[in-house]
């Protein structure tokens, strides 16, 4: 007896599950976008804090390297049984790990900034927060693109986890299509999870050559 | 605060360390397998597919980051691997991996797990190698050495800080993709929170996931030791744990 045909890729498959394709893929955009914005929210405060205060810059990128080793599927084991099964659970951890990339990243940022460009800055009387945002933030503004480039593309691998927690948007479909022995939804899942990534990416790419007008045309 | 009573109940109940019937189970096909009601036997099964999956890895991607990284080409290669793999889910390659020809279990995992394993070592093998001083490169060509004593005797002794930074992250993102096996039916630590959550023993789903997140932080802590120990004192200031690409 011959097994039935399994495919790794079928058009009948997105025909008749098209719905849910776009479904899963929504939740996981949704996510993943949501998990940026607030990681960054909380991420520009606690680095700026850093800068300002030195003594707070060991102790928060020791934290932040700690709370990264742990394992992604422990996380959501050690969170779970106080948030519940489900889409608050999914979003702490991927705020968490986001949070830890993006910290990082702003903070290794604005200590990277020439400190001549800083004295020169004070000296033409610049206030502190003038300082900050004039100078500063755009001069640490590449690290932090790199930052948020790496944490989006990360989030969106690492959503697939919430499978462990029942909702993880295309590792959903992943999952389901692993228990189904069905080829075709595990394949057409995996793909959207990497074109995702890619395509904000690349997003995140272009805006950030929008913000940077100054190094476009500087051959790095 | 039940939750937590139930994780320390589960944690001191020596039966939940040692299994009802021992470290092994019987299968049926006359050998055995860790037994799935221990965290002893799940925790040794964890460690085996971690060292399989890194040696697996280290094996390929050593002496290619090594080899890249002396002749200096494919930098961009590297990159690309690097990148790729933080886009690729694991979730999504063991799937993909359970529902083909290699079949559901832990030779899917670790087969995945290697696969993620690669990229930090080949990238730290080559840049170790491909960034060691031109200077040094130049008086140890003009002290006589060929191209293979170079690279043996000079580029890959000062290589060595990076090469063990590569392993250890390597080798800890090894341990934190292992509990992933317990979706596609395989072994390791993992079961012990797919478990919990799939009969609702939430005592038992935390207890996995502080016995995870201490053994990921463990394994992180003495290998940082090892790969101090391994970086020469007049290197250990320059080179300090260079994570990422």
């Amino acid at each position: 007896m011959d097994a039935p045909p399994n495919p790794w890729f079928s058009w009948n498959y997105l025909e008749k599950n098209g719905a849910d394709v776009v479904d899963a893929l929504s939740i996981h955009v949704q996510l993943t976008l949501i998990a940026i914005v607030i990681a960054t929210a909380i991420a520009f405060p606690l680095a700026i804090l850093a800068r300002r205060i030195p003594r707070l810059s060991g102790p928060i990128m020791g934290i932040t390297g700690v709370m990264y080793t742990i394992p992604s599927f422990a996380l959501f084991a050690l969170i779970a049984p106080f948030t519940g099964i489900g889409r608050t659970t999914v979003l702490i951890g991927l705020v968490m790990y986001a949070l830890l990339i993006l910290v990082r990243n702003m903070v290794v940022g604005l200590e990277g900034v020439d400190p001549d460009v800083v004295d020169a800055a004070k000296g033409l009387g610049y206030t502190k927060t003038k300082l900050l945002f004039s100078v500063e933030l755009p001069n640490a503004l590449p690290s932090i693109i790199a930052g948020l480039r790496l944490a989006t593309v990360s989030t969106v691998a690492l959503v697939t986890v919430g499978v462990v927690v029942g909702y993880g948007g295309l590792g959903q479909l992943m999952f389901r299509g692993l228990q189904r022995d069905y080829r075709a939804e595990i394949a057409t899942s995996a793909v959207l999870c990497l074109a995702l990534a890619l395509v904000l990416d690349l997003l995140l790419m272009l805006a950030g050559r929008w913000v940077m007008p100054w190094k476009r045309t500087r051959v790095s | 605060m039940s939750t937590v009573a139930d994780a320390w109940e589960y944690l001191t109940t020596s039966s939940n360390w040692v299994g009802a019937n021992g470290l092994t189970t019987p299968t049926f096909d006359g050998g055995w397998s860790w037994a799935n009601d221990s965290i002893i036997a799940l925790g040794i099964e964890h460690m085996l597919m971690t060292f399989t999956a890194v040696l697996i890895a280290t094996v390929i991607a050593l002496p290619v980051g090594i080899y890249l990284g002396h002749v200096r080409k494919g930098s961009g290669a590297t990159v690309v691997v690097a990148n790729t793999s933080r886009a690729m889910p694991t979730l999504a390659l063991l799937t993909l991996f359970a529902a083909s020809a290699i079949g559901f279990g832990n030779k899917a995992v670790i087969i995945a797990a290697a696969i993620f394993a690669f990229p930090p070592i080949l990238t730290n093998a080559f840049t170790g190698m491909s960034g060691v001083n031109p200077d040094v490169r130049d008086a140890a060509r003009g002290l006589g050495m060929t191209r293979f004593q170079i690279a043996t005797r000079v580029e890959l002794p000062l290589a060595v800080p990076l090469i063990a930074a590569g392993l250890r992250i390597s080798t800890v993102q090894t341990v934190a993709t292992v509990p992933l096996a317990a979706l596609v039916a395989g072994g390791g630590l993992g079961v012990i929170i797919n478990t919990g959550i799939a009969t609702q023993r939430y005592g038992q789903v935390l207890a996995g996931g502080i016995i995870v997140a201490l053994v990921a932080l463990l394994t992180d802590a003495v290998l940082g030791y090892v790969q101090r120990r391994v970086t020469p004192a007049q290197l250990r200031a320059a080179t300090g744990a260079k994570a990422s690409v």
